[in-house]
């Protein structure tokens, strides 16, 4: 009798926590069956890459994305220097394998939206990809922000915003953030001009976060992307 | 003034050694551009360093002829001094050796006409090497490795240059070599009016460039602050400041821009009074000289 009485407490207990989980693991699903309308697409845009070591200008890209996995991104003038896990940018690709664990983190908010915080923990102890937290706009059934952590590439955050291509869960601006490690090579080999401007560089060295901000003009939406493009 | 001048210019071309400068040249320039093609991705991969960690990048549409040209005048840092040494060293002292000057400074021109013809006479070999080097180090590189942005790497950061931003660079940068090299040609001049044989002057400029390029480069305080702002080859990478493109406080460059403007119209100006401090000098002694060969 006993026994029973605190199996049925540790239910009643139990229950809100296995309900939300249940909860979560539908946002999931719903956000992964909107971004899975989407099999390809080729989006331009402008992106500005903000690293202490790297001066650039802001380029004109092309992004191109494949199911399962295939992304690109491609400066159309010039070279551009791309952040590497910035492939992930298409949430599409942290939601493809549906091999993850759901858990409700409770909720945040960004920018006046109030979002729901949810972490996904990869099943296949070999994957790169270690923890993810997504922060989902239930509304718009949209990923607003998302964290992750990885083996190889270190850790790095996104910030999207939505406009046009909402339907799609495709966003108009995204900012990747990611960990930049010391840039130095040595005077003998650059043989640097001394124009009394290296302490400006010199103080800037201190901030260690990178930022790759892409805004997108256009998206073309399911019209076939060719493979040779990914190579 | 002006037959004397062509008169030297007619005999610094009439010098095999001359023509031997420019092979030198093309020779090391070609093996560069060659070891570029054929490893240039592995040289890349030392120069981006941790960069290769964190960014993705096609190492070829780097590796392009723009980048291909400032490696090559990277690399040719002391090469060319020696090059220039070896024609404007030996412009004074080589007729002394084959007793020509006692000649030539009997004739009804001032001995300062006789040393400012000889001056720019070796500064229309300087120019016609400068020329040639841009011709094979940036022409042919554009040719046999493409154009694209060009990627300036220095201590602690990278400067990408859009293409078309580049070129007037480069007119800029070798106008500035051309100071630089008139500096090493004035220096040379003027050891060669001290002497009476060829090799003394050539050794002794080349060896004079190496040793204050050596201590420019040092990174010792006492040679920094005291000696360092009086060496000429302090002055002499003042060239790479035109590829230094300044940029915003988001690390964005600013096309047409140049970090520090005023950093290279000093060392110009530097480079310039050298340039004036030797060739007064030569012409001083030259008028004083008691030509007995």
């Amino acid at each position: 009798m006993k026994t029973k009485i605190i199996a049925l407490l540790s239910a009643i207990l139990l229950l809100p926590v296995l309900l939300a989980a249940q909860d979560v693991k539908q946002l999931v699903e719903k956000v992964k069956a909107k971004l899975d309308k989407v099999s390809d697409y080729q989006a331009s845009g402008k992106m500005k890459t903000n690293v202490t070591f790297l001066k650039v200008p802001i380029a004109n890209i092309t992004m191109y994305y494949k199911k399962p996995n295939k992304m690109k991104i491609k400066s159309e003038k010039g070279f551009s220097f791309i952040p590497k896990g910035a492939v992930n940018i298409n949430m599409s690709n942290s939601l493809s394998s549906g091999k993850y664990s759901v858990l409700d983190a409770g909720t945040d908010n960004i920018n006046g939206t109030v979002v729901k915080v949810v972490k996904l923990l990869p099943e296949d102890d070999n994957a790169d990809v270690v923890l993810s937290t997504l922060y989902i706009d239930e509304t718009n059934l949209v990923i607003r922000k998302a964290k992750t952590t990885t083996r190889e590439n270190g850790s790095y955050e996104l910030e999207m915003s939505y406009g046009k291509y909402t339907e799609f869960g495709l966003p108009d601006k995204i900012v990747f953030s990611f960990n930049t490690k010391d840039y130095k090579l040595p005077k003998g080999v650059t043989f640097d001009f001394d124009d009394g401007t290296a302490k400006k560089t010199e103080d800037k060295a201190k901030n260690k976060k990178g930022r790759a901000e892409i805004s997108i003009s256009s998206y073309t939406v399911n019209k076939g992307v060719d493979d040779t493009v990914f190579q | 003034m002006w037959k004397l001048f062509q008169i030297e210019v007619y005999k610094i071309f009439r010098k095999p050694r001359t023509y031997l400068a420019f092979a030198i040249i093309t020779g090391f320039i070609f093996l560069i551009q060659l070891g570029l093609l054929v490893n240039g991705k592995e040289f890349l991969g030392f120069m981006l360093g941790t960069v290769n960690d964190m960014m993705e990048f096609n190492a070829k549409d780097i590796l392009n002829g723009y980048w291909v040209c400032f490696a090559i005048l990277n690399l040719l840092l002391i090469h060319v001094p020696i090059l220039v040494a070896l024609v404007a060293g030996d412009i004074v002292s080589g007729e002394a050796a084959m007793g020509t000057l006692r000649l030539m400074a009997i004739k009804p021109v001032s001995r300062a006409a006789i040393i400012l013809a000889k001056f720019f006479a070796s500064a229309v070999y300087v120019f016609l090497l400068l020329l040639w080097i841009a011709f094979i180090s940036l022409f042919v590189s554009l040719l046999v490795f493409g154009s694209n942005n060009l990627m300036v790497a220095k201590v602690d950061d990278l400067r990408i240059i859009e293409t078309g931003d580049i070129l007037w660079r480069y007119c800029c940068a070798f106008g500035f070599a051309f100071i630089a090299m008139m500096v090493v040609a004035a220096l040379a001049l003027l050891l060669s009016t001290v002497s009476k044989n060829s090799i003394g002057p050539i050794v002794a400029t080349v060896g004079i460039v190496i040793l204050c390029t050596l201590i420019s480069e040092m990174e010792i305080p006492l040679y920094q602050k005291y000696i360092r702002p009086y060496l000429f080859t302090s002055y002499m990478l003042g060239w790479k400041g035109f590829f230094y493109i300044n940029y915003n406080e988001d690390n964005e460059t600013i096309r047409g821009s140049i970090e520090n403007l005023p950093a290279i119209l000093k060392s110009i100006g530097a480079l310039l009074a050298y340039i004036v401090l030797f060739v007064t000098a030569s012409v001083m002694i030259f008028k004083r000289k008691d030509i007995l060969s």
